[in-house]
């Protein structure tokens, strides 16, 4: 065989294994996506069937989401509600704080800032679960129980080191000679802040503004612990609840979620470039 | 990022002689600078501190740990969850590698698969999981409904047997979390100079050798990091077991974490699920400590 002719067989060859690999990723990928999409258009009697393929589609399963017109979903958009107002809240605290932080300790240079930075280097690295059963009585203790606020604290707590983190990194690449100028002309600290620094550090902003608000939309078990009035509940916590029912109305439920996860998808696949690069700049992080 | 900012220097010339003094804070910068850090530092001893060690007070009392020996769940909870560690966590992040690989192929096709394939990180996780759970149902869930329409024959009992219900906790995981690291990995990849594998490939390298002495040297320490912070995570994570198997059957696949959390809230005794979760500790200490000395050689950054 000629060289030309082996390093077209082996081009082929090259080929065919990617194809190959990348149809069985996207059945990997789509299997319990499609399963979710299955369930939620078939009724109710349908679930239970044989068949892989829906054998009568319907859209009754999103109605119901969306009227609430069933008693689990009696206040699914109250929910969606409360976790669009547990998500902004805790996207906009921790890009507060930790620009706050991450500004004082890199551009105002305080003495023992590196306390700072191993403290929230410290928080990263507790698995957010284990604290879950000494949150419980603390938040009594507080006098937060049942109250969003609660659930709002425990997520900015566990957010902030990591958006440190990335605003110190980031912050690096912006001249310190910025601030200087700024100081010669008499700006004060809060001046630079908001005039010099956070509109610089906009990309990074974007980056963990999006981390923080996927990182509370998506969170179960805190929501489900420290939240328990039929009012103050998000949705995951809201969906849990339908395990629990002796029904198996699993098509409203698939339904629901469905509506629950469109949100998180359209502001992923819109900010995906900046929180890959916001991720990657910073290395590491879920 | 356009930053479009010049700064005259022979402007700042006159005021530069009663300049500010540098380094050091005073007066009133000292002020702002309080002020600012306070509420990082109020929502750590209040948040992180505080329950740190009320929850070390609440599982200091060795009467639980000799409740949580008696117990039988609790044994097989610490095997789950090191299997749980071990093969999720090693299988995912060598997955995650070599498809990192694959999308560092050119071309609109690796682009749609990468868009594809980054869905289950995108997707919110409960409803993904709820979603394993039922496809898995061996009665009427997808998978064997699609192995009875392929073969002709009934599925295995997937979540009714504790092996293959653990073995289904880690698909779940694998499957959430393996665009992640790829991602990671990807960009780990991009960082490599194309001319050191130019250069290899003049000298005769076969894609395998380029592999073993290019790739993976370079990424040898973002893989350990990987490795560290994954295991770490994995410790504390309570979602995927709890929605896929549940604990279940007959709580054979609990995992530390769920147990902790079973132990407090559903058997109502706070101090005995401190001392589950708290067990967990002679693991997730030296794994802390490993992940703060490979931190500090700086070769990879958070």
């Amino acid at each position: 065989m000629s060289v030309a002719s082996r390093a077209r067989l082996d081009r082929r060859l090259v080929d065919a294994s990617v194809a190959m690999v990348s149809v069985v990723l996207i059945i990997w990928t789509i299997v319990p996506l499609y399963n979710m999409v299955r369930v939620a258009l078939q009724e109710k009697e349908d679930v239970f069937s044989n068949s892989v393929f829906p054998t009568t589609v319907t859209w009754h399963s999103f109605e119901t989401a969306f009227r609430e017109s069933y008693w689990l979903l009696a206040n699914f958009w109250g929910q969606m509600g409360t976790s669009f107002y547990i998500g902004v809240s805790v996207a906009f605290l921790t890009l507060a704080i930790g620009t706050l932080t991450s500004f004082t300790i890199s551009r105002m240079k305080i003495r023992r800032g590196w306390m700072l930075t191993n403290a929230a280097l410290l928080t990263y690295m507790i698995p957010m679960s284990f604290l879950a059963i000494p949150f419980y009585s603390i938040m009594g203790k507080y006098g937060l129980t049942d109250n969003p606020l609660s659930v709002i604290a425990v997520e900015v707590t566990f957010a902030t080191p990591y958006a440190i983190f990335i605003f110190k990194q980031y912050g690096a690449s912006i001249p310190q000679e910025l601030d200087e100028a700024a100081r010669i002309d008499g700006a004060s600290p809060p001046q630079i802040f908001f005039r010099i620094y956070l509109p610089l550090m906009a990309p990074a902003l974007v980056a963990i503004g999006t981390y923080a608000l996927l990182l509370s939309w998506n969170e179960y078990l805190y929501a489900f612990l420290l939240l328990s009035s039929d009012g103050n509940i998000t949705v995951p916590v809201g969906l849990g609840k339908f395990l629990n029912s002796d029904e198996a109305p699993w098509n409203y439920l698939m339904a629901a979620a469905i509506i629950y996860a469109l949100p998180p998808m359209a502001i992923y696949y819109a900010f995906r470039r900046k929180m890959n690069s916001g991720l990657t700049m910073g290395g590491v992080k879920g | 990022m356009a930053v479009s900012l010049t700064i005259d220097n022979s402007a700042l010339a006159p005021i530069a002689g009663r300049l500010v003094k540098r380094g050091g804070l005073a007066g009133a910068d000292r002020v702002w600078a309080l002020a600012f850090v306070t509420p990082y530092v109020g929502i750590f001893f209040a948040f992180v501190l505080y329950p740190v060690c009320y929850g070390l007070w609440l599982g200091s009392d060795p009467a639980s740990y000799r409740q949580l020996l008696a117990d039988p769940v609790y044994p097989s909870a610490i095997v789950n969850t090191l299997l749980y560690l071990l093969i999720a966590v090693n299988l995912k992040l060598f997955l995650a590698l070599l498809l990192s690989g694959l999308f560092m192929r050119k071309g609109w096709r690796m682009k749609t698969l990468l868009l594809i394939f980054i869905l289950p990180w995108a997707v919110p996780g409960i409803p993904t999981f709820i979603s394993i759970h039922w496809m898995l149902n061996s009665q009427w869930g997808l998978i064997n409904n699609a192995i009875w329409e392929l073969f002709q024959t009934d599925g295995p009992p997937w979540l009714d047997n504790s092996t293959l219900a653990l073995s289904s906790v880690i698909y779940a995981h694998i499957w959430k979390w393996l665009p992640f690291w790829t991602i990671i990995f990807l960009a780990g990849r991009m960082a490599i100079p194309r001319e050191l594998y130019e250069a290899a490939e003049m000298d005769g390298a076969s894609s395998f050798g380029r592999f073993i002495h290019i790739t993976f040297p370079l990424l040898a320490s973002l893989y350990l990091v990987c490795t560290l912070l994954s295991t770490i995570w994995a410790l504390g994570d309570f979602n995927s077991v709890r929605f896929v198997s549940g604990g279940g059957p007959a709580l054979s696949t609990h995992v530390l974490a769920t147990l902790g959390i079973r132990n407090a809230f559903e058997l109502g005794n706070p101090a005995l699920g401190m001392a589950t979760v708290l067990s967990a500790l002679p693991l997730l200490i030296p794994l802390v400590m490993l992940l703060m000395r490979q931190l500090k050689k700086g070769e990879v950054q958070l």
